[in-house]
C-alpha cells in the first residue's frame, strides 16, 4: 500500500468538480484476515482485500447549499464514474440547506498518531492460526467446569483511507488492528452461562491469550447457580467495560445531531449540572493510550481534545461541520464515518477522569447492590430520547461489601439523566478498551432490579 | 453475471485435488436512499456493491476469500487464497461441470423502483412529515426513510448447484418525537417488503404513507402521559405482528442446528420432546412472497423452503445451512444465509412464525385481571445456551380487570425461553406478519420476518421502574 496513489486517486476525482459545485471523497482500501477455531481445528479461515470510494457532491442553489452521497465497493474506473453521476444526481433532489457544506481547513495542526504496524503484514498465517488454537486451548483447560468454547478467533486488518475536498482538505491516515476473541460456556448438566472475552492491539505481539481465555472463563464460571432473585431498588456496580457502554450511549446524547435536531433531553443543557460532580468526560483522539487515537476526522480536520462534562457541568457538545454551524459554533472535528456512509458525529477515544478511590475499596462500601458483567436488549430498551434506560442483565449480587451469590434473568431499569445524577463512585484505576474508550469501574447509588 | 465458462475455470482453480467443497457466490447490490430529517429532504444515497465469495472446505476446514475484482485475473487469485487458506492441495485441477444455464428464480416486481424518478420518492416523504405533523402539535421532531435495494446473487458450487436469485425490497420508516410536559416520547412505524414501488400502490393493497406516519405520532403522543413501566413478573398480551419477535428470541435462535451443534443451545438434544404449550406451532417459512424474509434460493443455493420447527408443542426439526447438514448426515432446510458476498454464509431464519389459534384477541384481554399489553414490540435478544431472552415494549398498555388502561414508558421484558414457550396459555385467530426485521448473528445482519397472532404468556418480567 502506499499514501500516494489513493490520495491520487481521490484528488483526480475532486478535481472534477464544476462551476458551483463542492466535492469531497473518501477513498479506502484494506486487507483484513479472520481464523476461527473450533474443536482443536481451523474451523475458517477468511482473507480479503477490500476497496469502499464515498462521494459527496454539494451544489450551491436557493442561498443554501444541497447534498448528495454516492458510495461503491470498487475503484474501477467506469464505477467511479458511475458514483460520480449518482451522487451529483441525488443533490438534485435534496432541499438546500443554509448549514450544509464541506469542513473547512481551521488551521489546527494534526497530532500525528503512529498507528501502523508493519510486522502486523509480515506476521505469518500460520502464526495467525496458532494464536486461534492457543486461544481455544487455554480457554478450554482454564477451568474444570468450562463445557464448550463456541467460537475462537484471531483477526487483523491494514486499512488505508485518503480524504480530498475541493474545499482544501488533504488528510490521510493508515492503521493496523488485530483482536483475539473467544466466547465460551461453562455450567453442569443441568444449567449453562456464557462468558465472552476479547483483547484488540495494534499488532499480534501485544495480544494476550491467557487474559482473553480468563475473562470469558471467569465470567461464564461465577455465573454458575444464577438465580432470578426478586424485584428491588439497590446499588449499581459496573466494571470498566460495561461502564463504557453506559458512558458511550451518554456520549452519543451529546452528539451535535441529537442536540440540533432536538432528540437529546441534554440538548439546552449546556453549562448545567447534569452529573454528579465526581463525573468528568473527555473525548481525545490525540490520546496515544486510545485505540480509537487518529490524526484527522472524518472530514479531514485534526482531531482534538474536547472535554464534554466538567466536575457534572456540561461543558461541551460534540460537532462535525454541519451540526457545529446550525450550532452557532464550529466543528470540534467529531466527524465519524465510513467510505460507504456520510459523515456522523461521535465520540473516538471517549474517557471518564479516573476518580481517588480504588475499585476495591469502592466495591467494599457498597452495602447492598449488584455487580452486572452483561447487558442485553441494548438496542430495544435504551432510548436516548425519552432517556428511558432498561436492559436484560447478569452478574452477582453485592452484600456488605461483597460480592455475593450470582443473578440471571433480571433487569435494570432507571432513566439516563438520573443514572448520571446518581453516580456515587468512579474508581481509581482507567482500562483502554477495545473501541477506543478509556472507562473505570462505576458505582450508582440506586436502579430498579426487576424479577421474580 | 458471469459467463459459466469462467465460473467453471474459477471453481475448478479452487477445487484443486482435495477439496470437499468448492463454491463461487457472486452478488451485485444496488441500492438507493432518500431521508426526510427536521422538516428537510435531507439526503439522498446511492450505492453499488459487488463482488465474489470463494469458499473452499475440506473436512472440517473452510477456507474464504472475497474480493470486488470479478475479473478473470481477479477470481483466480481469489480461488488460490481461498484454496491455500483451506489448506487445499496444489497441482493439477479437478474438471468441474458447469453446465447450460442456471436455474435462475425472481422475485415478482410490479413497478421496478429504478424507473421510478426520484422526485416521486422523495414526495413520499414530503408527505409523511406533513401528516406525522398536521393535528398533532405535541410533535416536535418528524425523520422519514425511504429505501430500495435490488440484490442479484449467484451461486456455483462443485456438487452442481447453479442457480441466480434477483430480489428488489422496498421499504419506508417514520420517526417521531412529540414534547411535552414530562419531556420527550418517541414513535416509530416501518414497513417493507419483497416488492418494488407498488408497495406505495394504495389503490392495490399498498400502504398509505400519511396513515404509517400517523401512527407513529400516535405512539408518540400516547406515551408523553405514559407511567413508567412496572417492575416484576406480570401477565402479558402480545399483539399479533410484531410479537413474533417474542419466537425469534425465545427459540428461534436456540434451533438453529450450528448452535445445537455446538452444545450452545438450550433445545439441544430435545428433537421428538414437548418443548412448547400444545398451542404453539412454529414454522419457519422462505417461501412466503412479498415477505421480508423471502427468497428463492439461500446463499448457498439451496431452494427455499417451509420448516414446521414446533408442531403443537413438540419439537419436529431445526434449521440447517448445507454445512449443518452434511455433518448431520440429511438434507438441508435452505437456511444458509449470508449478509453480502463478504462473509461466510450460517444458519439462519427467514420468516418465522406462530400459526393462528382459536381464541378471540378480545377475550384474551378480558380474560386478564391485571397485566401489560403490548401492541408494538422493538428488537431482542437471546443468550442461546442459557434460553435467557429480552424483547422490548414501545407500545403497551396496563390491563386492569381485563381492561386496557394507561399507556406504559418504553422497558425491556425477560423470559426464559422454554419456561415462557411452556407457560403460554391464549393463542389468539387474528394471525398477522409484523414489521421488516434485521436479525444479527455473530456480526452479520440479515433480513427476517415474523409473525404472531395475539397471545398471552402468563409470567414475564417486565424491567421497568414502578413497585
Amino acid at each position: 500500500m502506499s499514501e500516494g496513489d489513493l490520495v491520487e486517486l481521490a484528488a483526480r476525482l475532486a478535481e472534477r468538480a464544476r462551476a458551483g459545485e463542492h466535492l469531497e471523497i473518501a477513498a479506502g482500501r484494506g486487507l483484513s484476515t479472520t481464523v476461527k477455531a473450533y474443536d482443536g481445528e481451523v474451523e475458517s479461515f477468511t482473507s480479503a482485500e477490500s476497496f469502499g470510494v464515498g462521494i459527496r457532491v454539494l451544489i450551491e442553489r436557493d442561498g443554501g447549499l444541497s447534498q448528495g452521497f454516492a458510495h461503491a465497493g470498487s475503484f474501477d474506473p467506469d464505477v467511479l464514474e458511475e458514483t460520480l453521476q449518482e451522487a451529483r444526481d441525488n443533490a438534485t433532489f435534496a432541499e438546500p440547506d443554509p448549514f450544509a457544506g464541506l469542513a473547512t481547513p481551521d488551521g489546527r495542526v494534526p497530532v500525528h498518531q503512529d498507528l501502523w504496524r508493519g510486522e502486523l503484514l509480515g506476521t505469518s498465517t500460520e502464526a495467525k492460526i496458532d494464536l486461534a488454537l492457543q486461544l481455544e486451548r487455554a480457554t478450554r483447560s482454564a477451568h474444570a467446569a468450562v463445557k464448550g468454547v463456541r467460537s475462537a478467533s484471531y483477526g487483523d486488518s491494514a486499512g488505508e483511507m485518503a480524504l480530498v475536498s475541493t474545499a482544501g482538505i488533504r488528510a490521510y491516515g493508515r492503521s493496523t488492528s488485530c483482536w483475539l476473541s473467544v466466547s465460551c460456556m461453562a455450567g453442569d448438566e443441568n444449567e449453562t452461562h456464557t462468558g465472552y472475552g476479547v483483547a484488540v492491539g495494534r499488532e499480534p505481539g501485544s495480544l494476550d491469550v491467557s487474559a482473553v481465555a480468563e475473562e470469558a472463563v471467569t465470567q461464564a464460571v461465577r455465573l454458575i447457580g444464577a438465580r432470578q432473585v426478586p424485584s428491588q431498588r439497590l446499588a449499581l456496580v459496573l466494571e470498566p467495560k460495561l461502564a463504557a457502554t453506559v458512558l458511550a450511549i451518554i456520549g452519543s446524547m451529546l452528539c451535535g445531531d441529537a442536540v440540533v435536531k432536538g432528540r437529546s433531553p441534554f440538548a439546552d443543557r449546556l453549562g448545567q449540572a447534569i452529573a454528579a460532580p465526581l463525573l468528568s468526560l473527555a473525548d481525545d483522539p490525540t490520546d496515544a493510550r486510545s485505540l480509537g487515537a487518529d490524526a484527522y476526522d472524518g472530514e479531514g480536520l485534526a482531531c482534538r481534545r474536547n472535554v464534554l462534562i466538567t466536575d457534572g457541568v456540561l461543558s461541551s457538545f460534540l460537532h462535525n461541520s454541519y451540526t457545529g454551524r446550525r450550532a452557532g459554533t464550529n466543528s470540534t472535528a467529531s466527524a465519524v464515518r465510513g467510505s460507504r456512509s456520510l459523515p456522523g458525529v461521535g465520540p473516538q477515544a471517549l474517557a471518564v477522569v479516573p476518580g481517588a478511590t480504588s475499585y476495591e475499596q469502592l466495591l467494599a462500601g457498597v452495602d447492598h447492590g449488584i455487580l452486572v458483567q452483561s447487558m442485553a436488549g441494548l438496542h430495544s430498551g435504551v432510548n436516548t430520547t425519552s432517556g428511558d434506560f432498561s436492559v436484560g442483565a447478569e452478574g452477582l449480587m453485592i452484600r456488605h461489601g461483597a460480592l455475593a451469590e450470582p443473578v440471571r434473568e433480571v433487569t435494570i431499569a432507571s432513566t439516563l439523566p438520573r443514572l448520571l445524577l446518581d453516580l456515587v463512585g468512579v474508581a481509581s484505576e482507567i482500562t483502554w478498551l477495545p473501541d477506543g474508550s478509556g472507562s473505570a469501574a462505576l458505582v450508582f447509588g440506586e436502579v430498579a432490579l426487576s424479577g421474580s | 453475471m458471469l459467463d459459466s465458462d469462467l465460473i467453471q475455470r474459477t471453481l475448478e482453480l479452487a477445487a484443486g485435488r482435495g477439496a470437499d467443497l468448492a463454491e463461487l457466490f457472486v452478488e451485485d447490490v444496488r441500492s438507493s436512499s432518500a431521508s426526510l430529517d427536521d422538516g428537510r429532504i435531507e439526503e439522498l444515497v446511492s450505492g453499488r456493491d459487488r463482488g465474489a465469495g470463494i469458499r473452499v472446505m475440506i473436512g472440517e476446514r473452510t477456507g474464504f476469500a472475497h474480493t470486488a475484482d470479478l475479473s478473470p485475473e481477479g477470481l483466480a487469485e481469489t480461488a488460490r487464497v481461498a484454496a491455500a487458506s483451506a489448506r487445499g492441495a496444489t497441482g493439477e485441477s479437478r474438471r468441474v461441470a458447469v453446465g447450460g444455464s442456471p436455474r435462475a428464480y425472481a422475485a415478482p416486481v410490479r413497478i421496478d423502483p429504478s424507473t421510478v424518478g426520484k422526485a416521486d420518492k422523495v414526495a413520499l416523504l414530503r408527505r409523511a412529515d406533513d401528516a406525522a405533523r398536521a393535528g398533532y402539535a405535541a410533535v416536535s421532531q418528524v425523520a422519514a426513510r425511504y429505501g430500495d435495494v435490488r440484490r442479484r446473487v449467484l451461486v456455483a458450487n462443485t456438487n452442481g448447484v447453479f442457480a441466480t436469485d434477483d430480489l428488489t425490497k422496498t421499504s419506508f420508516s417514520v420517526s417521531v418525537v412529540a414534547k411535552g410536559d414530562t419531556g420527550m416520547q418517541t414513535g416509530r412505524h416501518s414497513v417493507g417488503r419483497v416488492a418494488g414501488f407498488e408497495l406505495f400502490d394504495v389503490a392495490h393493497g399498498g400502504y398509505d404513507v400519511e396513515e404509517l406516519a400517523r401512527l407513529a405520532s400516535g405512539r408518540a403522543i400516547r406515551k408523553l402521559d405514559a407511567r413508567p413501566a412496572p417492575s416484576g413478573a406480570l401477565a402479558v398480551v402480545i399483539a399479533g405482528g410484531s410479537g413474533g419477535v417474542l419466537f425469534h428470541e425465545a427459540c428461534g435462535h436456540g434451533l438453529e442446528a450450528d448452535l445445537v451443534d455446538k452444545g450452545a443451545s438450550v433445545f439441544a438434544g430435545r428433537r421428538g420432546e414437548k418443548v412448547a404449550s400444545e398451542l404453539v406451532t412454529l414454522v419457519d417459512d422462505a417461501t412466503m412472497v412479498g415477505e421480508w424474509g423471502y427468497f428463492g434460493i439461500d446463499d448457498e443455493g439451496h431452494a427455499a423452503t417451509r420448516n414446521v420447527l414446533i408442531e403443537r408443542g413438540v419439537l419436529s426439526d431445526y434449521l440447517y445451512d448445507g454445512q449443518q447438514s452434511r455433518k448431520a448426515g440429511r438434507g438441508g432446510s435452505g437456511n444458509g444465509r449470508r449478509q453480502s458476498y463478504r462473509h461466510l454464509p450460517m444458519v439462519r431464519m427467514t420468516n418465522t412464525y406462530i400459526t393462528g389459534g382459536d381464541s378471540d384477541p378480545a377475550d384474551i384481554i378480558a380474560a386478564t385481571d391485571f397485566g401489560v399489553y403490548i401492541a408494538q414490540l422493538g428488537g431482542g435478544q437471546v443468550n442461546t445456551a442459557s434460553g435467557d431472552f429480552v424483547f422490548g415494549m414501545t407500545e403497551a398498555y396496563l390491563i386492569e380487570g381485563g381492561v386496557i388502561t394507561e399507556a406504559l414508558r418504553d422497558a425491556n421484558l425477560i423470559g426464559n425461553g422454554p419456561a415462557a414457550l411452556a407457560a403460554i396459555d391464549a393463542v389468539g385467530n387474528d394471525f398477522s406478519m409484523g414489521y421488516p426485521g434485521t436479525c444479527g448473528k455473530d456480526g452479520q445482519g440479515v433480513p427476517v420476518g415474523m409473525g404472531t397472532p395475539t397471545l398471552r404468556v402468563p409470567s414475564l418480567t417486565i424491567g421497568g421502574t414502578a413497585p
